[in-house]
């Protein structure tokens, strides 16, 4: 059988990216911890953005730790999916709104 | 017993993760430290078959060897005055089918207990013969601690069967009408568990959703939010494994292990009764059925050994129901068998013999399961223990 690129044990090893430079590790799960920590928006918010964001990122580790993430602040498949769309539209827009730069070289270079 | 009820961890996991736990945090064996809450698990009869449900309650658990009889119950009604805790907590299946329900709630309040609690599935109060129900919880000012998974009716209906929903929101209008939930006297607490293999969220934020949602779509009010985490027992242990969920669930559990959680654990003050008279540390020790540690003496954990850890670990292996509970695992056919045993063992500890000043030190019998009770924000019957969780998912 083919081994797959992605483990999805590979996730609980992630702090182990300090065995080397452990003091860079540290200064990013410090940072990492404050940024989704309780703040001006809710636990739920924040792990919907993550959500999102892993999509966008198509990172399956992501998508897989606020999947979880998600249904633990209390959010429902409604709410995570429309979070999922909401990264695929700014996706699918940022991609659309490059037609104008093609119009804008299109315009240039044509009679 | 029923097959299903000896299903959890303790069946299957020998290694004792929850036992490694409190070694890994350096906490000590569990120790009882007062008894506050009675809990009376008055039978399995329900007229609901819900698929989290720990104690495989359903309409089929009608048989006197699974529901307390008067016997049992007048046991219960003369322990009352001496204990006198401050909660008397009644809870089953839908406790209130079982005929002596009504009778420990007038004996309750004759005995002066401050806080008399029914655990209620709201769809109770509309079976056959129990129309005067929610009029004499009020009348009586019992406490209603009532399951509503959500405040939709999806998830509802796919944990707690077809239709559930619409009739919980007719049962929590109508005590409404009685004014429970209203900010008064009558108390009405929801208890929310998650729909699946994860943690159920912060309850103090869900709560606010909980009371935003069902006011603003039906009307209804409450009073507090209770999350419940599920545990990994009876059917929905079943489910676990029957999905493919289990062990990914009992990791959830193990990696989000909170020490904090550890001293607001409801078996410190707590003593569980079943059915038959048995005591218990708690309601889910009562469904795989571990009664209270035999020896049941008090060992303080300043005079435990280094290494005496371990002995939590080993009060489970001790435990003479761990032997019967670990061979029903591996011989399906069995299980009967080892709760007649159970049954006849003179050591069991029964309600007629209920020993205070014992009990309120005595020494808790833990397994795997407890890790439910010790994950995230922790949960007990009365919701979750900590302020805050453990676990920030990452990458």
């Amino acid at each position: 059988m083919t081994e797959p690129y992605y483990d999805r044990e590979h996730l609980a090893r992630f702090p182990d990216i300090g065995r080397a430079r452990p003091d860079l590790a540290k200064k990013f799960f410090d940072w990492y911890g404050a940024a989704m920590g309780d703040g001006a928006l809710s636990r739920r918010e924040k792990a919907l953005i993550a959500l999102a964001v892993a999509h966008a990122v198509q990172c399956p580790y992501c998508i897989d730790a606020y999947s979880k993430g998600s249904l633990e602040a209390g959010a429902d498949l409604e709410q995570m999916t429309e979070a999922v769309h909401v990264a695929a539209a700014i996706k699918g827009g940022s991609c659309l709104v490059h037609a104008v730069q093609m119009q804008v070289h299109h315009d240039e270079v044509s009679m | 017993m029923n097959p299903l009820a000896a299903e959890g961890p303790t069946t299957s996991d020998p290694a004792a993760r929850f036992a490694a736990k409190l070694r890994e945090y350096g906490v000590p064996p569990l120790h009882a430290d007062r008894i506050e809450t009675l809990q009376v698990n008055v039978g399995k009869l329900c007229n609901q078959a819900c698929r989290h449900c720990h104690v495989d309650a359903g309409p089929h658990q009608h048989g006197s060897e699974v529901n307390m009889g008067t016997a049992v119950a007048d046991q219960v009604i003369a322990l009352l005055p001496r204990l006198r805790p401050q909660l008397l907590d009644i809870t089953g299946g839908a406790p209130e089918l079982n005929p002596n329900f009504r009778r420990l709630v007038v004996a309750a309040r004759a005995a002066g207990i401050a806080r008399v609690m029914d655990r209620c599935n709201l769809s109770v109060l509309f079976e056959p013969g129990q129309e005067d129900l929610a009029t004499f919880l009020a009348e009586h000012r019992v406490e209603v601690t009532a399951s509503l998974p959500h405040y939709d009716a999806g998830p509802t209906d796919r944990q707690r069967g077809a239709g559930v929903f619409d009739r919980s929101l007719e049962g929590l209008r109508r005590l409404n009408a009685l004014g429970y939930g209203r900010g008064g006297s009558l108390i009405l607490n929801l208890v929310h568990n998650a729909a699946g293999a994860f943690l159920p969220a912060r309850q103090a934020e869900l709560e606010l959703d909980y009371k935003r949602e069902l006011k603003r779509r039906f009307d209804v009010d409450f009073d507090h939010l209770f999350c419940i985490t599920n545990m990994p027992i009876a059917r929905f242990a079943q489910w676990l494994r029957q999905s493919g969920n289990y062990e990914r669930y009992m990791q959830v559990l193990v990696d989000a292990f909170n020490p904090a959680a550890v001293a607001g654990l409801m078996c410190r003050n707590l003593v569980s009764v079943g059915p038959d008279g048995t005591l218990y540390d708690c309601d889910f020790n009562q469904m795989l059925g571990l009664p209270l540690h035999p020896s049941r003496a008090a060992v303080q954990p300043s005079a435990v050994e280094p290494g005496s850890i371990r002995g939590e670990a080993g009060a489970m292996a001790d435990h003479p129901s761990r032997a019967a509970v670990q061979r029903s695992a591996v011989e399906p056919g069995s299980i009967r068998c080892n709760a007649g045993a159970m049954a006849d063992d003179p050591s069991r500890p029964a309600i007629a013999e209920f020993d205070i000043e014992a009990l309120q030190r005595r020494r808790i019998v833990t397994g795997d399961h407890c890790l439910g009770c010790t994950a995230g924000a922790g949960s007990s019957c009365g919701g979750q223990t900590s302020p805050g969780d453990a676990v920030v998912p990452a990458p």
